[in-house]
């Protein structure tokens, strides 16, 4: 790839610990294209393996507040933090109001902090599509954990799974019959369960009724079993105990060699989704397919030929050879 | 790609007004654009902090208590300290039009008052910084 000089010189910057640099290279990888993948190609042995902690919850449980919370006790261990706050895209406009920092105030003034809002740009997995690579950059930015907080998720946005290696999930007292709904998404992929807003006087029967739903579930012999703790960010009560098990969670998985195997899980799932985007880019630009598609589903029109058999002749086309 | 114009949208100081930082942020949004909004009672340290992590194109301030004249060259300094001088400053709020002048041409880029349409601060934001990289 051509040497860019002004990747070059904010290359440069990231190294030397200026925010101004980290913060614009960012904004490259998220334009995304030929310059973001020149980033990366630079930034992706920069890392040194920060963890990452994810959080997400239905919107208004209170995701921010904890983060913000949780980033004042990790600040006092002398942790460097890394923090990605996502934001939906209006799928109507392509603009989004990013409001996360406003319940990250507090963590302002701090050189030892990083944060920074992203859209959502179209992905629907709760998460931005350039979330690996914005913590990968802030990795080698020298933040020692990167916190990941999604947008506010419903039942299936839950891409935060593949992306972090403990994933807290918050949830509210009003949740209730939500708590039900959610069986199928949250309740599968959360490490630890925050019960939020515990000063709520339905809180400790929503917190006792959540951890009856997981006991059910089957957990190996010496498999994490997620734990429920009661905790409210506004009163910052409950706030160490999540540390903790976070802590508790991260040895686990250590101890178990299950980190590095999560982290080669994601990177492998990098690799094929990164190969799988560019492919079907080149394949779906390149002239002969689009030209067979365009003859072809005149018959598709006209009822004379399935979709799917078209799909067949399109496959031999691409598999049979494209000069590419 | 088209590069999606990143605003950030904030209240310095202590007025506890911001109606009209939201309308400003909300038809922002729907011109296509992301825009972050930090909140009541900023520093200009925060705004500024905020601004250079954020790799905004352009911030804008909306200030109803007086305080203008303070906060905006503020503002303006704490960005050049940080490394972000091209990033651009624009405002809105209770500002005299001979405050309005010498802000602007102390560096500010525009200054809208009571009434604007929101049409014209979309406007205004599209054509100088929605092409630049």
């Amino acid at each position: 790839m051509k040497r860019d000089p002004d990747i070059a010189r904010l290359l440069e910057g990231l190294a030397g610990g200026r925010v101004a640099a980290a913060a614009r290279l960012i904004t490259i990888i998220e334009n995304g294209g030929d310059r973001a993948e020149a980033v990366m190609d630079a930034v992706f042995p920069m890392t040194r393996g920060a963890y990452r902690i994810g959080f997400t919850g239905p919107p208004g449980a209170g995701k921010s507040t904890l983060v913000c919370r949780m980033s004042r006790i990790l600040r006092g261990e002398g942790k460097r933090l890394g923090i990605i706050a996502v934001d939906p895209t209006s799928p109507f406009s392509g603009g989004a109001l990013l409001g996360d920092r406003i319940r990250m105030q507090s963590l302002s003034d701090d050189p030892d902090v990083f944060v920074r809002s992203l859209a959502s740009r179209g992905s629907l997995g709760g998460i931005s599509s350039c979330t690996d690579e914005a913590a990968d950059l802030l990795d080698a930015f020298g933040k020692d954990l990167v916190l990941i907080e999604t947008v506010g998720v419903g039942q299936s946005e839950l891409e935060i799974a593949e992306k972090a290696h403990t994933v807290v999930v918050i949830l509210v007292p009003e949740s209730g019959d939500g708590v039900q709904a959610m069986k199928a998404g949250l309740m599968e992929i959360g490490d630890i369960f925050v019960m939020n807003k515990a000063d709520h006087r339905e809180a400790i029967g929503a917190a006792r009724e959540l951890e009856e739903t997981l006991r059910i579930k089957d957990v190996p012999e010496g498999g994490w079993r997620p734990p429920v703790v009661l905790a409210s960010a506004t009163r910052e009560t409950g706030i160490d105990e999540v540390r903790s098990r976070i802590g508790e969670h991260r040895r686990h998985l250590e101890e178990r060699g299950l980190l590095a195997e999560k982290r080669r899980r994601v990177l492998f799932s990098r690799v094929r989704g990164a190969f799988m985007d560019r492919m079907e880019r080149r394949v779906w630009d390149h002239a002969s397919v689009r030209s067979a598609i365009e003859r072809g589903m005149e018959d598709v029109y006209g009822g004379r030929l399935s979709p799917y058999r078209l799909v067949r002749e399109l496959e031999r086309l691409v598999v049979g050879g494209l000069k590419m | 790609m088209g590069k999606t114009i990143r605003v950030l949208i904030a209240k310095p100081g202590l007025d506890g007004h911001d109606r009209g930082a939201k309308v400003v942020a909300n038809a922002l949004r729907d011109a296509g654009m992301e825009v972050i909004y930090t909140g009541l009672h900023q520093t200009p340290e925060m705004i500024a902090d905020a601004a250079v992590q954020e790799d905004v194109d352009v911030v804008g301030l909306s200030i109803l208590s007086g305080a203008h004249m303070t906060m905006f060259p503020r503002i303006l300094e704490l960005l050049k300290e940080k490394g972000a001088g091209h990033i651009q400053v624009f405002g809105g709020g209770i500002i005299p039009a001979e405050d309005a002048e010498r802000l602007e041409s102390a560096g500010v880029a525009r200054l809208f008052g009571p009434g604007t349409d929101t049409r014209d601060i979309v406007a205004f934001i599209q054509k100088n910084f929605g092409q630049c990289a």
